[in-house]
């Protein structure tokens, strides 16, 4: 569906992103355009064999003012409350109660933090095989705090951004990991465009410093387990993700609405498509959403595709080759896997994407240092398509457009 | 104004048009139904594993549904597709396996459990490695497809889509306790913004594990009763000391309602409207001045067109903790006023417990059961009325009752809430 009214198009007013490489939108979007110098910033011995893209330090009572807060968080909920403060405040909403009230609250998650020091405690104390629940409930009454059950809920992310930030207009959190994204990202967009939302706060976070997640992604063994190498290189050598901490949030608002109370906007978002192919089935496309949705929209513009590819076989390869295609027909500019200065992020990849899109799109210009070239060269910024292909499941795209020219409507 | 086909908003009014249930009263509307209305209970003892030394030991488990190998998540889509079936027979709307439109879905966090985290650690030799190195490395050693796949969030979406044959996107919702109004909210708003002809809503909570249960116990948030099991869900009871954990599934097939009629499906009810208002005061505890509640009653109403007045009855969250229930006897009592004197509200929670994501679901379809037939489901156990909470909450035994317009609501920790109001056709 898109944002075809005029006066319901979706514009990107705020910008709140954290990660390895930084905290803000400027020290983002400098990046992008080449002012810093951009070199992935990748652990490899904390987690080893695994390397994770580790979050940059953080003053968390710029954004998380009451101890008290902090401590009812685990560290993907103080991410993401910190980055959907960023967002707030970039979008200068920060603080606006009557604007806060209002405003709804879309967020992608995966699950809470376990304390895995009293996981190996409980299976350090049992025996046979099926007397692991048995010493749970003798363990866990004692060793648990009952508050850090709540840091477990997925939806309690949402929960604390609406106790520090006062965001209260409505509050959902989607789940799914890759596909959390793309709900929560889809959800926001069709609800603007329809007219049912003035305003969202969207995105996610993710503490990738964990050895819970770990296992969990390691399970189905889609981590990588070497040295750091960029996604088109492990693509080629069986593939699997470089976990990224992220938090992601953006301010998503009706153009009226925005007009309305004069924000600055970055960029529009033009279009959302998502899907999920069984990918069981061999003669299925996990790409024809974002193939057909790029089809419609790359004529008559020049566009540049950052993709959200984990680095999972094949799934990655596949993609990589179509663009790759796409590129070789000249439809798109250049092809830019976004996951390799972020690391991926599950379920705040896509949100992040978006973002980047979106700051590019302000400074006009991307360099082309990103695509592995010499520093000093510069692409400039016509249309961005966002790909997000989950690592297992869940596909979509969103195109992100510049803001047409004030003055020529009268604005 | 409205139009046949319209709301008094000219949005495309939202049939149902098929539901299902499963909860531990059994399977399907009619056992349900007949349990409801003659007061059964489904709480008991639970078996599924050891409670030794726990200080709750009971649940509304439902324990006739046994898949294999058993997981939560494995009971999570068993009963989705119990209930799903059900409601894509009855709406007869397409062989169940090609739904013609997207899944709304709220289903509780899946993670892995103990018994498997404790079958991956015994992989591993003693002398190795410790602690999560000795899980990863076993994870290493070979590929755990199965655990995998059950225990990633998008799991239980990911094999409902493939069995519903649904369209697009599956999206898996969790607003904690009211993810189940979420998933029915998620689906009139496609269906008015005509995203979809049709939508399948599921809500379905598998939640009776042990660490749940303990994380449940510690936050004092469970009724201890162990001794009477049919006892312990007390809605709006001086003596109420807690919810009871319980599982179950409730699904709902919505359409559009001109392209329902042209089709010529059976009209069952309506979606009128749905509120939702998140709250920032607690983390498990609402406004003391209840204002969040009261705006999402009050948003459910305005988005439905109905006054207050309008309200014949009211499907509570009533939970049976001694705050849920002031919370929202006081929020009604602040959007109905003097009408609530006069307008009946019981909790199905009496005696199916509380299904947690699944709630929200299960208690529409319920609803809409009131609606139907006439009858309204009485609130059990409620034997010691709370003289700070004077309701009609239909004590004790069912009532004959014509309702053509019911307000159901859900609260969940981390400040959700969700009402809904559902018709007659």
């Amino acid at each position: 569906m898109r944002g075809n009214d005029h006066e319901n198009e979706v514009w990107i007013t705020g910008v709140g992103l954290v990660s390895s490489l930084g905290e803000g939108a400027e020290a983002h979007a400098s990046i992008l355009s080449g002012e810093q110098p951009c070199a992935a910033r990748v652990d490899e011995a904390t987690f080893a064999p695994y390397p994770v893209h580790p979050l940059v330090p953080l003053t968390l009572s710029k954004q998380i003012p009451k101890n008290s807060d902090q401590r009812q968080m685990e560290g993907w909920q103080r991410l993401g409350v910190y980055a959907a403060g960023l967002a707030l405040e970039d979008a200068q909403i920060k603080g606006c109660a009557d604007l806060l009230d209002r405003m709804d609250l879309i967020v992608a998650a995966g699950s809470g933090e376990r304390d895995t020091a009293v996981d190996c405690k409980v299976l350090e104390m049992s025996g046979a095989s099926d007397s692991a629940p048995l010493r749970a409930s003798e363990i866990l009454p004692s060793a648990l705090r009952p508050t850090l059950f709540l840091a477990q809920l997925s939806n309690l992310l949402a929960g604390n951004i609406s106790i520090v930030h006062h965001v209260t207009g409505s509050s959902r959190t989607f789940m799914g990991e890759e596909m959390a994204g793309l709900s929560a990202i889809d959800n926001a967009f069709q609800r603007i465009a329809a007219g049912q939302s003035e305003m969202c706060l969207v995105g996610g976070a993710v503490n990738a410093e964990r050895e819970d997640l770990l296992l969990a992604y390691e399970l189905g063994h889609n981590l990588w387990r070497h040295s750091f190498e960029r996604i088109e290189q492990r693509a080629q050598r069986g593939g699997g993700f470089v976990p990224g901490s992220v938090g992601a949030f953006l301010v998503l608002e009706q153009r009226r609405h925005a007009e309305r109370r004069s924000a600055r906007a970055y960029a529009r978002v033009t279009t959302v498509g998502t899907d999920r192919v069984r990918r069981t089935n061999a003669e299925a496309n996990p790409f024809a959403c974002v193939s057909n949705l790029i089809d419609e929209t790359v004529a008559g513009s020049t566009a540049a595709v950052f993709s959200g590819a984990s680095g999972v076989a094949p799934v990655t390869a596949a993609e990589l080759a179509f663009l790759d295609e796409l590129k070789r027909r000249a439809e798109i500019e250049y092809m830019w896997p976004y996951g390799n200065i972020l690391g991926h992020a599950v379920e705040a990849h896509f949100p992040a994407g978006i973002a980047l899109a979106a700051l590019a799109q302000h400074s006009g210009r991307v360099s082309r240092t990103l695509l592995g070239e010499c520093p000093g060269r510069f692409s400039s910024v016509d249309r961005i398509i966002v790909t997000g292909v989950g690592h297992e499941r869940g596909e979509g795209v969103a195109v992100i457009d510049g803001i047409p020219t004030r003055g020529a409507n009268g604005i | 104004m409205g139009s046949e086909i319209h709301d008094k908003f000219s949005r495309p009014l939202v049939a149902i048009t098929g539901c299902g249930l499963v909860t531990s009263l059994g399977q399907g509307k009619e056992e349900n139904w007949s349990g409801l209305t003659q007061g059964r209970s489904g709480i008991r003892g639970i078996t599924r594993f050891a409670t030794d030394g726990l200080r709750t030991a009971i649940a509304g488990t439902v324990d006739f549904l046994r898949p294999s190998p058993f997981s939560a998540p494995a009971l999570a889509i068993a009963m989705a597709i119990a209930a799903g079936e059900e409601a894509v027979i009855e709406a007869d709307i397409a062989r169940v396996g090609s739904f013609p439109g997207p899944l709304y879905l709220a289903t509780p966090p899946a993670e892995l459990e103990w018994p498997q985290r404790k079958s991956l650690w015994d992989e591993i030799s003693e002398s190795g490695s410790t602690g999560y190195q000795r899980l990863l490395a076993a994870a290493r050693g070979r590929k755990h497809e199965d655990m995998a796949s059950l225990f990633q969030f998008g799991s239980v979406a990911d094999h409902l889509a493939d069995r519903f044959g649904t369209r697009g996107l599956p999206m898996s919702v969790s607003t904690a306790c009211a993810s189940g109004a979420t998933a029915i909210q998620l689906g009139v708003e496609a269906v008015r913004r005509r995203q979809a002809n049709a939508v399948l809503c599921i809500g379905t909570d598998s939640s009776v594990q042990i660490e749940a249960l303990i994380r449940f116990i510690l936050l004092s948030a469970l009724s201890t009763r162990n001794e009477t099991p049919e006892k312990a869900s007390r809605p709006f009871s001086k003596d109420r000391d807690g919810f009871v954990m319980a599982e179950g599934a409730g699904a709902l097939v919505l359409e559009e309602y001109a392209s329902a009629k042209a089709r010529g499906a059976r009209i069952l009810g309506f979606v009128r409207g749905c509120g939702e208002k998140a709250d920032d005061y607690h983390r498990t505890r609402s406004k003391p001045d209840g204002t969040a509640i009261i705006g999402a009653i009050r948003k459910a109403l305005l988005d439905a067109g109905v006054g207050p007045e309008e309200i014949g009855y009211v499907n509570a969250h009533g939970t049976s903790t001694p705050e849920n229930d002031k919370m929202e006897y006081l929020s009604l009592k602040a959007v109905l006023g003097d009408h609530l004197a006069r307008t009946p509200v019981s909790s199905n929670k009496s005696m199916i417990g509380h299904t947690l994501s699944a709630a929200g679901a299960i208690e529409a379809v319920f609803s809409l059961m009131t609606i139907r037939t006439g009858k309204l489901p009485p609130t059990i156990n409620y034997d010691m009325p709370d003289p700070e909470i004077p309701l009609d909450v239909v004590p004790n035994a069912a009532r004959d009752a014509a309702i053509t317009t019911v307000l159901s609501n859900s609260f969940g920790f981390g400040g959700q809430n969700v009402s809904l109001v559902l018709s007659s056709p």
